[in-house]
């Protein structure tokens, strides 16, 4: 808190009103299809292990943790979602809070709203049908244009993203101001050229869906094999804003473990600090996670693309400076 | 000096970068979901006034400049260089053509004006938006014009040439905006 006035919100009432009405369509739309809306906890005993994904903690101190126990506040519902469709839920959606240490800014705020949801036996490309129909209804947007990975920076950055050598890459990133571009992997230099030149581009006229991503992108996607394996996974851009990322969910188990350990490794070698890996979810894997497709969705970063703002404050009730 | 880290950087932080002394004008954190965080940050080099873009990493850190605004007033000129006086202090500062640059044809001996310090040593003199200039010469005008048709060049005590309507006469001071070099009134 700065000033007397920082008691007020930074939303205006009929801002309110909008995310209310967001809220209840989103409700709607999957209650007409009959996906599950579900809640799971925010606290958790293991974070995720993404190099760029820094989890907030919490402490708890009461029957059964005389001597305090370690929670991590979720980044987003993923791991709890899964284990709730490995016990046999179906098509689930949940709404929740998720927490991200560390990004703040005109497009982010440490604490936000996820919309989050899974289709057991659908592919990536079958949720991102849905995307579309759930985004026509959200934002009236006509039918999204659907560019793959490499096509979208050959396009918009006029180089082949797979092919283009490291230096190659750290030349055509030194020129947008970048610094010490040699302290940066083939992947930060990538997402340097994805956010700098490719995303503002993208989703003017329609929304534009991005999919088949460099495999050491994929996280929690599969890989298709082929002579360039990509991810199956895919990121929603609406207006230049990154709206929503998805997967065809990897379910094997002893993949995973290997990509849970190979993250921790980069931790470490980052000097990031040591995370438990989530034992729950890998049981949950091992028992046997359907074939299917998640998606989670900024809800605030949608609000603001509905209500025409460029800022997210104008959205939220209370950003971080006054929570 | 300090450094800042990428939590610290803000709009109006002093930095050094390429070793000149420079303001943040801007930041923006990018960041895709799954992807490394950037901050971008626009700075404005105090001697060139020229805007950059930077992007750096989380964990890389900018130089902070020893960089203070100080009001201060303009004593004198020997034509080389120009002295100005802290009045709380009596500290006296010297600053060159170079520094004072366009400011100069404002600068009345005892005004008061923003003097940038880079390490105790004037780099940017800024003068009051406002200033009181007595006309030393300019043409008379036809005698009772006093609508708003025409105006007209003037010289004033500190060489500036400022265009008047044709009414102000030598002798007269005029209120001129720094800013625009326009006349704004009569004084």
């Amino acid at each position: 808190m700065n000033s007397r006035d920082d008691w007020r919100p930074t939303a205006s009432l009929e801002m309110l009103h909008l995310r209310a009405e967001i809220l209840a369509k989103i409700r709607s739309f999957f209650d007409e299809r009959d996906v599950l809306e579900v809640e799971t906890p925010l606290l958790a005993s293991a974070p995720v292990t993404d190099l760029h994904l820094h989890a907030m903690t919490a402490r708890y101190r009461g029957p059964g943790a005389d001597e305090g126990r370690d929670l991590y506040l979720q980044t987003s519902p993923e791991f709890a979602m899964k284990r709730l469709l490995a016990s046999g839920s179906g098509s689930i959606y949940q709404i929740c809070r998720a927490f991200r240490d560390g990004e703040a800014g005109r497009r982010h705020n440490p604490e936000f709203t996820i919309l989050e949801w899974y289709r057991p036996g659908w592919d990536h490309h079958r949720l991102m049908d849905e995307m579309d129909e759930l985004l026509a209804e959200l934002l009236g947007s006509r039918s999204a244009e659907r560019l793959t990975y490499a096509e979208a920076f050959e396009r918009y950055a006029g180089f082949d993203a797979f092919g283009e050598s490291d230096e190659g890459l750290r030349v055509r990133v030194g020129k947008l101001g970048a610094r010490d571009a040699e302290g940066l992997s083939r992947d930060d230099l990538l997402d340097l050229v994805l956010t700098h030149i490719i995303e503002p581009k993208l989703g003017h006229c329609q929304p534009t869906f991005i999919h088949d991503y460099p495999a050491s992108q994929a996280s929690l996607s599969r890989i298709r094999d082929g002579e360039r394996p990509v991810a199956e996974r895919f990121e929603v851009f609406v207006e230049g804003v990154e709206l929503a990322n998805g997967y065809h969910e990897l379910t094997d188990d002893a993949e995973q473990r290997r990509r849970f350990e190979s993250d921790l490794d980069a931790r470490r070698n980052r000097g990031l600090p040591e995370v438990p890996i989530d034992e729950g979810l890998l049981a949950a894997l091992e028992h046997g996670l359907p074939d299917c497709a998640g998606v989670a969705l900024g809800v605030d970063r949608l609000a603001m693309l509905t209500a025409g703002t460029r800022n997210l404050s104008d959205v939220l009730a209370f950003p971080i400076d006054r929570a | 000096m300090a450094s800042y880290n990428m939590n610290q950087v803000k709009v109006g932080l002093k930095i050094m970068v390429d070793g000149d002394p420079c303001v943040i004008v801007g930041t923006e954190f990018v960041k895709p979901g799954k992807g490394q965080a950037f901050t971008k940050v626009k700075y404005k080099n105090f001697k060139t006034e020229r805007v950059n873009e930077k992007t750096l990493k989380a964990s890389d850190s900018l130089e902070g400049a020893d960089v203070m605004e100080r009001e201060m007033q303009y004593l004198y000129t020997d034509g080389r260089s120009w002295t100005f006086m802290d009045q709380e202090t009596y500290e006296q500062v010297e600053a060159d053509s170079n520094v004072v640059g366009d400011s100069q044809q404002w600068l009345k001996e005892e005004d008061l004006c923003m003097v940038t310090l880079w390490e105790g040593n004037p780099i940017v003199v800024t003068p009051p938006n406002f200033v009181v200039l007595e006309i030393t010469e300019t043409d008379p005008g036809v005698k009772g014009d006093t609508s708003s048709g025409g105006n007209k060049p003037a010289t004033t005590e500190t060489g500036a040439v400022v265009r008047v309507p044709l009414f102000v006469q030598i002798g007269e001071k005029i209120k001129v905006d720094t800013r625009t070099g326009e006349y704004v009134s009569r004084a």
